[in-house]
């Protein structure tokens, strides 16, 4: 692989057999995992807490030296290459960042590229390239220590530090547990963000099923030893989970869950009228009044949607736009999951909300119909889907059964 | 995005749009109000002994550069001794943090421990029984003396830092010396330096009883002052001795602000 190219995209990441044995306890940590994950996918680790799930991937990096099995990536056996080197390739991101605090933000995300011999000048541009792809504003950041910034800002510079060498392989362990929920929720979007630009190979850590729906391409629902109970789309663990333990997992309000699977890029984003706080108020009033819905949304200056105007508003106001008209409470980006707009356009008392890009600036709207048909398909496709995958399920234990009772070694598949 | 020139991108690093602008680590009173205190009380001394009327054998112990000579001898032995209390404590430090060396802990600390606990006078005794009198047995006896808050603050600090931390240093690709240069020791920097001011005091302290081992020093001044029964040679003597452990623990205190890392300061 060239290193000038600007974005190398995931490699695939092959598990054989791969087993941690500690000295000290009879029953192995993880038990012999067999997985591949394609070029490019977002894998999300979910289990119970102890089931395995970081000290797989710790072995993907091998900061668990696995006691048994292979690792490859791209094809490429790592299992006996040095460590070191293995991990300069691989990205690396963790709970509550993994910050070193005695360096400024910009000197963390020069680590690796750093250590593989990259030159100043390359380096002081990816570090603003890598602080401007994670949203912070290099200018501002790159001179703070680490105990300058929110945790969220933290986590995002730890995101920027595993990216900074542009790594095929990107590990998570947990990277969003110690945030709020408001910020996770912000951090998830900005990953999925960043995964349709970069194209990385992904395998994320968590225990939470949410996150994993949220993110996952596909999720590896793991039992205890790191035993894979499932390892399909969210859809399909959704609609169609393997067994009572997966299900006990997937928990109540699939349906719900759902939602989260579908991006408000997935549906149709409507076009609104809109004016900006420079317009002339004649231009502001005209529009009102031409555009045949009786609400206008008004940007402000830098494009962003800024408040909502009903007819009468400005009258009322006595043509002030500083006190006419209502803010602009929510909004969501073309990332975000239906559940989310539906929980913003339930808020919203017009029955809509403002999408916004990525510097927030106004792309479109969302209204209630629109999300309402959507749902109403998507439901219908996994119905639809979900009788095909239980009639295939039926035959495949059938002929599992079938396996079985002639003696042949079915137990490792289970 | 547009090339600056490096020059100007240098300059924008080194000196960033900070949220609050730095605080200085050093405060005006922290640099005035020792020194300021050291010089009246020398000041005073040196008034005293202008108009006090030395008999002969004051005369004949503070004369000739004796003085300045016990002085410079006091202040060698502090930064030897000292010298070698880093070179040794420091890498035994590390070494008995390292996972293969971690077991002999316990021992190396209760050979540190006796070191201290013995007398510093008993201990120099010793020495110069098996050394012979003179300046490196002085000098042994207050490296031995001095090692234990070195090194146990060197294994406080660097068994101090958080493991995640340094499972994410092996985690995104350093080797093990590398992580042990750019995040152990650098965190560890605080409490190192806390030890090594300490060890510092603590051989001025000492040093004066270099004098028994015939290692010269300020002790010299004390002791012929106690001998002789002559009040302002003990009183030179004694003052000199804490206006320089004082002076060496203000150096030291500074030299703490100046070198703990960026980054770690509460309120930054």
């Amino acid at each position: 692989m060239p290193e000038s190219a600007t974005a190398a995209s995931g490699a695939s990441i092959e598990l054989e057999n791969l087993t941690k044995r500690y000295a000290n306890s009879p029953q192995p940590a993880v038990d012999s995992v067999n997985m591949e994950i394609k070029a490019g996918e977002l894998v999300v680790f979910v289990g119970p807490s102890g089931c395995g799930k970081s000290t797989t991937l710790k072995m993907i990096n091998r900061l668990i030296e696995p006691t048994g099995g292979r690792i490859r990536i791209n094809g490429e056996d790592v299992t006996d290459i040095d460590p070191v080197k293995l991990r300069r390739k691989v990205g690396y991101a963790i709970q509550s960042s993994g910050l070193f605090p005695h360096m400024t933000v910009a000197q963390n995300i020069a680590l690796v590229p750093g250590m593989i011999g990259w030159s100043k000048s390359r380096i002081r541009d990816r570090v603003e390239e890598m602080l401007d792809l994670v949203g912070l504003d290099a200018g501002e950041f790159q001179g703070r220590y680490p105990r300058q910034l929110s945790g969220g800002q933290q986590q995002r510079v730890g995101v920027a530090r595993a990216l900074a060498a542009d790594p095929p392989v990107l590990l998570m362990d947990e990277p969003f547990g110690a945030v709020d929920p408001i910020t996770r929720d912000h951090l998830q979007d900005e990953l999925i963000r960043l995964q349709h630009e970069l194209h990385k190979t992904i395998v994320f850590v968590t225990h939470d099923f949410d996150e994993a729906i949220k993110l996952g391409d596909r999720i590896a629902v793991l039992r205890e030893r790191s035993h894979i109970a499932q390892f399909d789309t969210p859809e399909a663990i959704l609609t169609n989970p393997a067994d009572d333990f997966v299900s006990g997992f997937v928990g109540a309000g699939a349906a719900l869950k759902r939602l989260n699977l579908t991006r408000v890029r997935d549906v149709e984003i409507t076009d609104y009228p809109t004016v900006t706080v420079d317009d002339p108020l004649q231009n502001i009033f005209n529009k009102l009044r031409d555009s045949g819905t009786n609400e206008i949304l008004l940007l402000d200056k830098r494009g962003r949607p800024y408040k909502w105007l009903r007819r009468g508003d400005m009258m009322r106001a006595k043509g002030s736009l500083a006190r006419a008209g209502t803010l602009v409470s929510d909004t969501v980006t073309r990332d975000a999951t239906l559940r989310d707009a539906l929980e913003a356009v339930l808020t919203d008392n017009a029955g809509r909300v403002a999408v916004t890009g990525r510097r927030g600036e106004y792309i479109g709207v969302v209204d209630m119909e629109t999300l309402m048909n959507s749902v109403h398909e998507l439901l219908e496709a996994d119905r639809l889907e979900a009788m095909e995958a239980q009639h295939e399920l039926e035959e495949a234990r059938a002929f599992q059964t079938h396996a079985e009772q002639e003696g042949a070694g079915g137990e490792e598949k289970a | 995005m547009t090339t600056t020139p490096e020059l100007e991108e240098e300059e924008e690093t080194a000196a960033p749009t900070p949220p609050t602008p730095p605080k200085r680590r050093i405060t005006w009173q922290k640099l005035t109000i020792l020194p300021a205190f050291l010089v009246a009380v020398l000041l005073a001394t040196w008034l005293w002994f202008d108009q006090a009327d030395l008999d002969a054998i004051s005369e004949n112990a503070l004369s000739n550069g004796q003085v300045s000579k016990a002085l410079w001898q006091q202040v060698q032995l502090t930064v030897i001794s000292t010298f070698f209390v880093l070179i040794i404590a420091i890498p035994l430090g590390i070494l008995l943090t390292r996972r293969a060396f971690r077991k002999a802990t316990p021992v190396a600390m209760t050979f540190a421990n006796m070191g201290q606990a013995t007398p510093a006078i008993g201990l120099l005794a010793l020495l110069v029984i098996w050394l012979g009198a003179g300046e490196k047995a002085a000098l042994i006896g207050m490296v031995i003396y001095a090692v234990l808050p070195v090194l146990s603050n060197t294994i406080a600090g660097l068994k101090a830092n958080d493991p995640t931390l340094l499972e994410a240093a092996r985690g995104i690709g350093m080797s093990q010396l590398g992580v042990l240069k750019r995040v152990e020791l650098p965190l560890a920097v605080p409490l190192i330096l806390a030890g090594v001011r300490t060890a510092l005091v603590l051989n001025v302290g000492t040093a004066t009883l270099a004098t028994f081992g015939g290692g010269g020093g300020l002790g010299v001044l004390i002791t012929t002052g106690i001998t002789t029964q002559r009040m302002p040679v003990l009183v030179l003597g004694s003052i000199l001795t804490v206006s320089l452990a004082l002076l060496v623990d203000w150096l030291a205190s500074l030299a703490e602000l100046l070198l703990r890392p960026r980054g770690l300061e509460v309120g930054t």
